[in-house]
């Protein structure tokens, strides 16, 4: 598959005042083109910054180094207006809290109509039209009224949707949503993630899901990273995954997940906290939290290494080289190996 | 709507009125104003003459019900130093603070609100510590230390400016910039705030995603809400345009209302003094009700929640 955004040992740096943080530690990702990339984690682990350092989002506080290429041409460190002619345009975000992600100042029809002229050189009345289509095609009825409404006379659910439409505006070639149902509930977050499956059908335009809910990432995913403490830690396709997590952490997070149809039973959280970027471990970062860890994981952080007998199934952990880990007795995950269809 | 604005209006009126009482009994119990305006030399059938004629000889609380009857009748009463109406002695100053207060407040938004937005923009640059060291200095300073300093510079030091009094309109210019400056400090602060507030907040981003220019995003996503904020300091200060002079107009000795409060205060001419209350409680009022209906107008959050909250 060709390979439409290529990023490679992104690091980031934050700007503390007196000294910098490292929050990113080196990710590497590729998004092929029309392909659906998962990516998932705890709340910290360093999901977003990724992205929105991709897209030169992140501000004047944070030092970036490591290559974005976009269809092969390298966009990190771009002139801004280079890296603006992209955004919205070839690549466009949309983001977790929809309510607050509009601004309460403006009509539907206006923010939608910016993006529409900046990437179309739409104006005017055809537009308008272009927005009210856009709102019918991302499933918001009476679309010309809605226009003229403020974001906060809309539900969450219904903003995330002109959210999805504002992204729509630009036709771009990968939607990277983060964590796009995480303030939603659980009915209106199915409805936005069938909305996007159907949108990314349509228009094959490649999609990056970000979510701290491997249930979220899991159905519509092809391929799957799995990210922790500034570094992904595994990654492979998703058939793969959940039918062979090397991780830990992975096991983790699928022992976390509701069993739909098997029986009922305690959801097994993994025990402990995201350590904050300047609290890193000196080895594996995870090991603190680790049930099988011992002390050679403090010795270094684990390189990304391929896992079984798939090409495709990397991850970094010294415990579980070329097969599953040794002592799995523990471990909340290795009893249900569940496999969502 | 309405109903809410009628409840403002409600409760400003009782603010005014206790400020008012207040001021009454305060000026009342604190010294007697024969002595101040007839000197303690004067023989004491003047006193009494002077007593009996304001009524200061009744109980006070005779003197205060006598004084709001009175007043919901229209009459403000007389100064006692000159036995004009009260209201034209007041009134005819008006015209000469209004003469620096405007100026000054052009000044204060003209320098305080781009300065307060570079500050913003430029966050932790030397731009934005430069911009905060002298706001900071301006509202420490304080604006009578300020003015003197002026004085000291242009009028003393230099000869360009004269210092005091209000022959000329050069005589206007120190008073004006002394508060113009005060004020663009404060501003500057406040609009600094609003509009790290503002820059902080999702939608920036999404505007940034969006693919707009930055200079885009500013203008058309982070301004238009900061102004909203903004709106309750301009509207603070536009309030305070009559009133706001009084430090300024008693060190350049420039003859408006702020130093006739100062000296009616002195002399205990409480009907100037209560008339002087009276505009500045009711300019602030009526500018705060101009700030109100405004935010329902430019911010259309709460255009919907007061349609729905009144009637
Ligand atoms: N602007 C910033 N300044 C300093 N630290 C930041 C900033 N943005 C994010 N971080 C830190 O980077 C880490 C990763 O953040 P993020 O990518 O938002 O996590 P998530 O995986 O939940 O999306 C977090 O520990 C966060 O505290
Ligand atoms: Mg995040």
């Amino acid at each position: 598959m060709e390979t439409l955004l290529s990023i490679k040992d992104l690091t980031i740096d934050f700007d503390q005042g007196k000294r910098f943080v490292r929050a990113l530690h080196g990710v590497s990702l590729n998004v092929a083109r029309g392909e659906v990339l998962g990516v998932v984690g705890e709340s910290g682990c360093g999901k977003s910054i990724t992205w929105l350092a991709a897209l030169g989002l992140l501000g004047s506080k944070a030092r970036i180094s490591g290559s974005v290429r976009l269809n092969g041409q390298e966009i990190a460190g771009a002139p801004e207006n280079d890296l603006a002619g992209l955004r919205g345009g070839r690549i466009a975000m949309i983001f977790q809290d929809p309510s607050s992600s509009l601004n309460p100042v403006h009509r539907i029809g206006r923010q939608i109509a910016e993006a529409l002229k900046l990437h179309r050189g739409m104006t005017g009345a055809s537009a308008n039209a272009e927005a009210a289509r856009l709102l019918d095609r991302v499933g918001i009825a009476n679309a010309t009224r809605r226009l003229r409404e403020y974001p906060h006379e809309m539900s969450g659910g219904m903003n995330q949707r002109i959210m999805i439409a504002m992204a729509l505006a630009g036709e771009p070639d990968l939607l990277i949503a983060d964590e796009p149902t995480t303030a939603l509930d659980a009915t209106i977050q199915a409805q936005i993630l069938d909305l996007l499956t159907e949108l990314r059908r349509d228009s094959g335009m490649a999609l990056v899901l970000i979510s701290h809910d491997l249930g979220v990432v899991a159905d519509m995913s092809d391929r799957v990273a799995v990210m922790y403490g500034g570094r992904v830690i595994e990654e492979a396709d998703t058939g793969s995954l959940f039918d062979s997590p090397a991780h830990p952490y992975t096991r983790g997070l699928i022992a976390a997940l509701p069993d739909i149809d098997g029986p009922r039973r305690r959801l097994e959280s993994i025990p402990g906290t995201v350590p904050a970027p300047d609290q890193l471990p000196p080895g594996c970062s995870f090991a603190p939290r680790c049930a099988i860890a011992s002390k050679i994981c403090d010795a270094r952080v684990p390189a990304f290494l391929p896992y079984g007998e798939k090409q495709s199934h990397f991850a970094a952990c010294i415990k579980c080289r070329g097969g599953a880990p040794t002592e799995t007795a523990s471990m909340p995950g290795n009893k249900s190996a569940l496999v969502p269809a | 709507m309405v109903q809410y604005l009628l409840m403002k209006i409600f409760r400003a009126l009782v603010t005014v009125t206790l400020i008012v009482s207040a001021a009454f009994v305060v000026l009342r119990l604190s010294g007697d104003p024969a002595i101040i305006i007839l000197g303690p030399e004067a023989p004491p059938e003047a006193f009494e003459a002077f007593r009996r004629n304001w009524g200061l000889d009744q109980p006070i609380w005779v003197q205060y019900f006598k004084y709001f009857a009175a007043v919901f009748q229209g009459d403000l009463g007389n100064s006692m130093r000159d036995g004009r109406s009260a209201l034209v002695v007041v009134g005819e100053r008006i015209p000469l603070t209004l003469a620096i207060t405007l100026p000054a407040l052009f000044i204060k938004l003209a320098i305080g609100l781009p300065a307060g937005v570079m500050a913003a923009l430029y966050r932790n640059t030397w731009v934005d510590r430069l911009i905060m060291m002298l706001s900071v200095a301006g509202f420490t300073v304080p604006s009578f230390v300020l003015g003197l300093v002026l004085a000291m510079i242009f009028a003393v030091w230099l000869g360009w400016l004269p210092s005091g009094g209000s022959d000329t309109w050069a005589h206007a210019v120190l008073p004006t910039v002394t508060m113009g400056l005060v004020g663009a400090a404060v501003i500057a602060r406040f609009t600094r705030s609003a509009m790290l507030e503002v820059l902080g907040q999702p939608y920036i981003r999404t505007a940034s995603a969006k693919g707009l220019l930055w200079r885009d995003v500013v203008r058309n996503h982070a301004l238009p809400n900061a102004a909203i904020p903004t709106l309750t300091i301009i509207g603070f200060l536009v309030g305070s345009l009559v009133a706001g002079a009084v430090v300024v107009e008693s060190v350049f000795s420039w003859p408006g209302v702020g130093r006739l409060l100062v000296n009616a205060v002195a002399n205990r001419d409480l009907a100037v003094v209560q008339v002087i209350l009276l505009l500045v409680g009711l300019t602030m009022v009526g500018a705060n009700l101009a700030v109100d209906i405004l935010y329902g107008i430019v911010d259309p959050r709460l255009r919907i929640k007061r349609l729905q909250a009144g009637s």
